[in-house]
């Protein structure tokens, strides 16, 4: 689009002699201009409500509603403040922990079980393997509330109700199907070469996995984790059914917790604390998202 | 000690296709097999059940006399080379070169040794730190060549090595693994190595034998001298050399005296007695007449008359320091090779002119149609 012209006399001269040059030129600017105008329109319209949530943090609770100005008339902290000491015993920060006592099990156990079973499906010969794995995409498609009730019913006979195993335990057998069919589809897509003459210098099929395929499906386990992990964050009904003692509260439940019946809802510092609350996941994204896009994209494109 | 045999060894894919029909090959301790054959003639299948890759349908395979059929790979005693390499893309030169022995639990001071040596014999020692994508195609067939040196296998399987590099590095890297096999031969190493391609240059530089295979089939295995002389049959005939034999279906007649006469055309051969004897035993009437290239010759006064041929030349290639020079005999193109000198002395603007050929009949080869074997050899 931007041609670079070697020499700034040459160009304009260039420019006199040749009107339709110049009218090329002149189109192409114009046609740059609105393409990044409809852009940057979409793009903050999309944007307002985050940037709305960020400014009203710091405003007083009666500013939040009367006004749409994205600048706060009255500049004050006190939404923070008081949110982070919360109305329980508990600060913020505790739940902060709890969010990861679970999350960190969570994810972990997701990574491990879900590369064995991709592993399985994608590398050995099972007897039924089509059914298996229509099954399991079948899986995907269930719908999670689908489960909710004779999953509590299991839990509460297994007497773990109120802790975070019933959130994190089903993890570790690989239940989340759209992990699984995410990294068959990588592992489809890589060459067998490499464990090929690794099976020759002598791995068997467990160091085949560690050695071999776990490094090259990096990329692919790095966004499951993520996934896995800003998914789990963001989850309110998985701890709302489970976890009922206020001292093991998430994020997601403790946010609602601000939220009061009787008095009057201070917005201030449900918004500041929801402010805080995604600071991890973005954290986390920024720092992986080189291999996040590329574990996306090629595990498209390959499968 | 390493030496390979192959008992009546058979592969049925599980979709039911035969890939592999009961060969029968012996491969001596030390010996250099290249396994050669077009595309789908399960060369590669062969050499992958060599290798413990593949699962063996029928038949057995033996490495140093030890039936090897349900052996996972890494107890076979063999090490591979892949046609792209297959180097592990996340581990440095050295690693990819030590984690064989790593594998097998060797102390590190041996792996470190073992390593230092292979890199030195492959003149890898500058790049061991580097990571694979950070070499040059013949850089890699190296490393993937010293992982295979490095393990000290019996046998030494190649798969396709050279075909992913340029013409030029395939040139130097067909010397380089002719050498190297040599060197380990001469120390005494175990050097048994097979070694499959497509590219017929490859097998007739690089083979103590050649193995010849089409559709799952052996069809001769020789040394690479014998196998262009004497070929058993038309698919060997017709696949080894280039330019191709010359290669003519028509009609042996029988004369009177016991003589025979091969007709091309509305002109005839001769047939020389060596031959005639043996083509009479297996005689019959349909056949393919074939004669290399290099054995027609531009005739002179010398040349016997019942192996004189008209024809009329079509066209010509320069190829420097000779000529292909493309002549049809009545419907039938043929083809010789005549140095440049003969031709600028005597064929300069002479396309669409009648010349009379020599044909070498002491070098044909004459083939039943039929059954495609050569009768008279």
């Amino acid at each position: 689009m931007n041609k670079v012209f070697p020499n700034k006399a040459a160009l304009s001269a260039d420019l006199k002699n040749n009107p339709t040059l110049r009218a090329e030129i002149r189109k192409q600017r114009v046609g740059a201009s609105i393409r990044y105008i409809i852009l940057l329109f979409f793009g903050l319209v999309m944007l307002y409500p985050l940037f709305w949530m960020f400014s009203a943090a710091f405003k007083p609770n009666h500013e939040i509603f009367s006004s749409l100005s994205l600048w706060p008339k009255e500049f004050s902290l006190d939404g923070f403040i008081n949110g982070w000491n919360t109305g329980t015993e508990y600060t913020f920060g505790r739940f902060f922990l709890n969010t990861l006592y679970y999350v960190v099990p969570k994810v972990i156990l997701t990574v491990i079980s879900s590369v064995i079973v991709a592993y399985g499906f994608a590398r050995f010969d099972i007897p039924f393997k089509k059914f298996w794995f229509v099954t399991l995409v079948a899986t995907i498609l269930l719908p999670t509330s689908v489960l909710l009730i004779p999953q509590y019913l299991m839990f509460r006979e297994m007497g773990m109700l109120d802790s975070y195993l019933p959130l994190y335990l089903p993890m570790a057998f690989a239940t989340q199907g759209f992990f699984v069919f995410m990294l068959i589809q990588f592992l489809r897509g890589l060459p067998t070469d490499m464990e090929e003459a690794a099976q020759i210098d002598g791995c068997n099929s467990y160091q085949l996995l560690w050695y071999i395929v776990v490094p090259m499906l990096k990329p692919a386990i790095i966004s499951v984790a993520l996934f896995q992990f800003m998914w789990s964050v963001n989850d309110f009904l998985g701890p709302l059914i489970y976890i009922s003692s206020v001292e093991k509260y998430p994020i997601a439940l403790a946010l609602k917790l601000s939220i009061d019946v009787t008095e009057g809802t201070q917005w201030n510092e449900i918004l500041a604390m929801a402010s805080i609350a995604i600071v991890p996941s973005i954290v986390v994204f920024l720092i992986a998202q080189n291999y996040f896009v590329e574990g996306i994209s090629s595990g498209g494109v390959k499968g | 000690m390493s030496k390979v045999v192959f008992e009546n060894l058979t592969k049925v894919y599980s979709n039911g296709f035969k890939a592999v029909h009961g060969i029968n090959l012996e491969i001596e301790d030390g010996e250099f097999l290249v396994v050669i054959g077009p595309s789908g003639c399960a060369k590669s299948t062969t050499l992958r059940m060599l290798a413990g890759l593949e699962s063996v349908t029928g038949g057995s395979i033996s490495i140093g006399g030890k039936v090897v059929n349900s052996l996972p790979p890494k107890d076979r005693g063999i090490a591979m080379v892949f046609q792209n390499y297959a180097l592990y893309p996340h581990m440095s030169v050295r690693e990819n070169l030590g984690f064989g022995l790593k594998l097998a639990k060797v102390s590190k001071a041996d792996i470190e040794k073992q390593v230092n040596e292979a890199a030195e014999l492959l003149e890898l020692t500058p790049l061991l730190d580097r990571l694979p994508r950070q070499l040059s195609g013949g850089q890699a067939q190296r490393v993937a060549v010293g992982r295979a040196i490095v393990k000290r296998p019996q046998v030494f399987l190649f798969d396709e090595p050279l075909s992913n590099l340029d013409a030029k590095l395939r040139a130097s890297m067909r010397v380089r693994i002719s050498d190297l096999h040599k060197t380990l031969k001469k120390t005494n190493r175990s050097a048994t190595s097979v070694y499959v391609t497509h590219d017929q240059t490859e097998a007739m530089t690089m083979g103590d034998r050649i193995c010849v295979m089409k559709d799952g089939h052996i069809m001769q295995v020789d040394t690479p001298a014998n196998l262009y002389k004497y070929p058993k049959n038309l698919f060997v005939a017709g696949f080894i050399g280039a330019p191709e034999m010359n290669m003519v279906e028509t009609r042996l007649d029988r004369t009177g005296e016991g003589k025979c006469h091969l007709a091309l055309s509305s002109q005839m051969l001769g047939l020389p007695d060596e031959k005639l004897q043996r083509v009479l035993t297996n005689f019959t009437e349909d056949v393919v007449f074939g004669i290399r290239p290099e054995f027609i010759k531009l005739a002179d006064e010398n040349s016997p008359q019942d192996e004189i041929i008209k024809g009329t030349i079509v066209r010509m290639e320069n190829m420097g320091a000779e000529f292909y020079v493309h002549f049809t005999v009545e419907d039938r193109e043929l083809c010789t090779r005549v140095p440049s000198d003969v031709v600028e002395a005597k064929l300069l603007d002479s396309i669409g002119k009648e010349q009379r050929f020599h044909f070498e009949m002491s070098n044909a080869h004459i083939f039943d149609k039929k059954t495609e074997i050569n009768i008279s050899l």
